[in-house]
């Protein structure tokens, strides 16, 4: 009895959306439903073909890898300056965490609105050191774009992470390397870094999985998968494809490879989870 | 402190100062652009001082403008705070009970129950959106809190948080309630409760802002002004393209849709970090 609402709502919005999805993506019905015929597995092979889908693939791999590791080196950075202080970490983990708090639209919009061409306040200072900006008509820019929303509201994620990390190697360790006459920049490459691995893999997998799917709201409102296509990651191409487009299969098919990649992130987490028990 | 590196000590701070800077420049030049009229703040560069317009602009951007052009953004606070409300209070009391349900008694299918729960990990709203809108739109629910909350108050980490504390409670005490008398729900009142209760104010500030962010579900459940989230709201009000979108009102916006989140998390910073660290364990 008591567990009965949760299983009513995981029943209901998670496995029969999730069966549903698995049937459509083998089904091939026109725009209003009315006729519905079962293809098989041609909806994947036409994803498969589909030029467009390959590209929005390869958009998804270059901002996820770019957002993982930008975010992940700039709030190392941060953080082992911030454990190095002696007073004010916890000021300066004030002022870095509230960006977690933004909502992933209004940081798209807040970013739009600092680098739009016409009026924005960072634009309009790259365009007077020389160089044209242009997020609407130039996709290398427009990914940029993204690119930085998205980092700017992960770093307080990793920057948590790594402090917490950091201030839990024992400072006895750091002592003794001291002693033996290696310097902050030896310590860091020999002892921090390696003792952080953890942390930093546990963060890579998360990073991914927040520039594949939670970073839907930063690419609908700060670019719209445009110009062009080439800033449509993955998510917003099931999305336009099932709602704009209407072509509910290969939206459906498109769901089923996604749900296949979160798998293969879940297991590669939990097997790291199991193995940093052994650590 | 190991060594004395005075260098070392000024970079670390330079370098803190800089990233504070930078992390905290959008957001002001956000709050600059909300003080400001529409004139000037589309002219190319926008004053970077805060203007003296700050009033009519937060006023406008939350009652409307009287024509009735502008949506208001009252109503849309309204709604996104109900809705992160009912999904953080809900996620919790429900995850509090099947972790209650599955530690505490024995029933069939028990482990099956668990690992369903388990699965749901790997189902976000992004990979399952089509088919869950037809659930939702099925029964009716479009355009209702129901419709905004329920699809997305199923939590597997909670659950998994929950039973993990409840499986630390030593069985003395549950022992001792039963020799005292008190029946499972008296138990649970009691005793658990009581114990969780910062695991349960963890939760809430990271549910609360997971329900207040939420976007592509509200995008597609909500067709009617009057059930935007304020983050929809925003997003509608720059659709039109830079010449007619009212820069200053979008920015005020901007500034009362980042307000309530922030405070939760730096209000409640010590959950907030306890918090993620539990849930992602």
């Amino acid at each position: 009895m008591l567990i009965a609402p949760q299983v009513t709502v995981i029943g209901l919005f998670f496995f029969w959306p999730a069966l549903q999805a698995l049937l459509q993506s083998l089904q091939q019905s026109d725009a209003f439903g009315t006729s519905v015929e079962w293809v098989g597995f041609t909806n994947f092979q036409r994803l498969w073909e589909d030029e467009s889908y390959l590209e929005s693939f390869q958009t998804t791999a270059v901002f996820s890898s770019l957002v993982a590791f930008l975010g992940i080196g700039i709030s190392l950075c941060l953080a082992y300056f911030a454990d190095r202080v002696v007073r004010g970490t916890l000021i300066y983990r004030t002022l870095l965490i509230w960006p977690y708090a933004v909502a992933p639209a209004v940081a798209g919009v807040v970013w739009l609105f600092l680098f739009s061409p016409s009026i924005g306040v960072v634009s309009y200072a790259l365009n007077q050191w020389g160089f044209e900006w242009n997020a609407l008509l130039n996709s290398r820019h427009a990914m940029a774009l993204i690119v930085m929303a998205a980092v700017w509201k992960q770093i307080s994620y990793n920057f948590l992470f790594f402090l917490a990390g950091l201030q839990s190697i024992p400072k006895s360790l750091i002592e003794a390397a001291a002693m033996d006459g290696a310097g902050p920049w030896r310590r860091f490459w020999t002892i921090q870094f390696p003792l952080l691995s953890p942390t930093s893999f546990f963060l890579l997998v998360i990073n991914v999985v927040y520039a594949f799917f939670d970073t839907f709201g930063i690419v609908d409102a700060a670019t719209k998968g445009g110009p062009g296509k080439d800033t449509a990651i993955l998510v917003y191409k099931v999305y336009f494809d099932g709602f704009k487009a209407m072509d509910l299969g290969g939206s459906a098919a498109q769901s089923v490879v996604l749900m296949v990649i979160v798998v293969a992130l879940t297991v590669v987490q939990f097997r790291f989870v199991e193995k940093k028990v052994n650590y | 402190m190991i060594e004395r590196n005075r260098f070392l000590d000024v970079l670390s701070h330079v370098v803190l100062m800089v990233g504070v800077l930078v992390v905290a420049f959008p957001v002001y030049v956000t709050f600059v652009a909300s003080t400001h009229t529409m004139q000037e703040v589309v002219q190319a560069p926008m004053p970077l001082w805060p203007g003296s317009h700050a009033w009519e602009n937060y006023t406008t951007a939350l009652f409307g403008d009287g024509s009735g052009t502008a949506p208001a953004v009252g109503r849309m606070m309204m709604v996104s705070l109900i809705t992160a409300l009912v999904i953080a209070l809900a996620k919790i009391s429900m995850s509090l009970l099947s972790a209650f349900a599955i530690v505490y008694f024995k029933f069939p299918f028990r482990m099956a129950i668990f690992w369903a729960i388990f699965m749901t990990l790997m189902l976000p709203v992004e990979v399952r959106i089509g088919p869950t809108y037809q659930v939702v739109a099925d029964l009716g629910l479009l355009n209702s809190y129901a419709g905004l909350t329920v699809p997305l108050v199923a939590s597997a980490t909670a659950t998994f948080l929950f039973r993990q504390f409840f499986l630390t409670i030593p069985d003395e005490l549950v022992e001792a309630a039963r020799m005292d008398g008190a029946g499972p729900m008296r138990f649970f009142k009691d005793v658990l409760l009581p114990l969780s209760t910062s695991s349960m104010a963890a939760l809430f500030v990271i549910q609360f802002i997971y329900g207040w962010n939420q976007y592509l579900w509200p995008l597609l459940v909500t067709t009617e002004e009057r059930m935007y989230p304020v983050v929809i709201g925003i997003k509608r009000m720059i659709s039109g393209g830079d010449a007619q979108t009212e820069w200053n009102i979008v920015m005020a916006t901007a500034m009362l849709a980042m307000i309530p989140p922030a405070l939760v998390v730096i209000l409640m910073q010590k959950w907030f970090v306890k918090g993620l660290v539990d849930t992602e364990k």
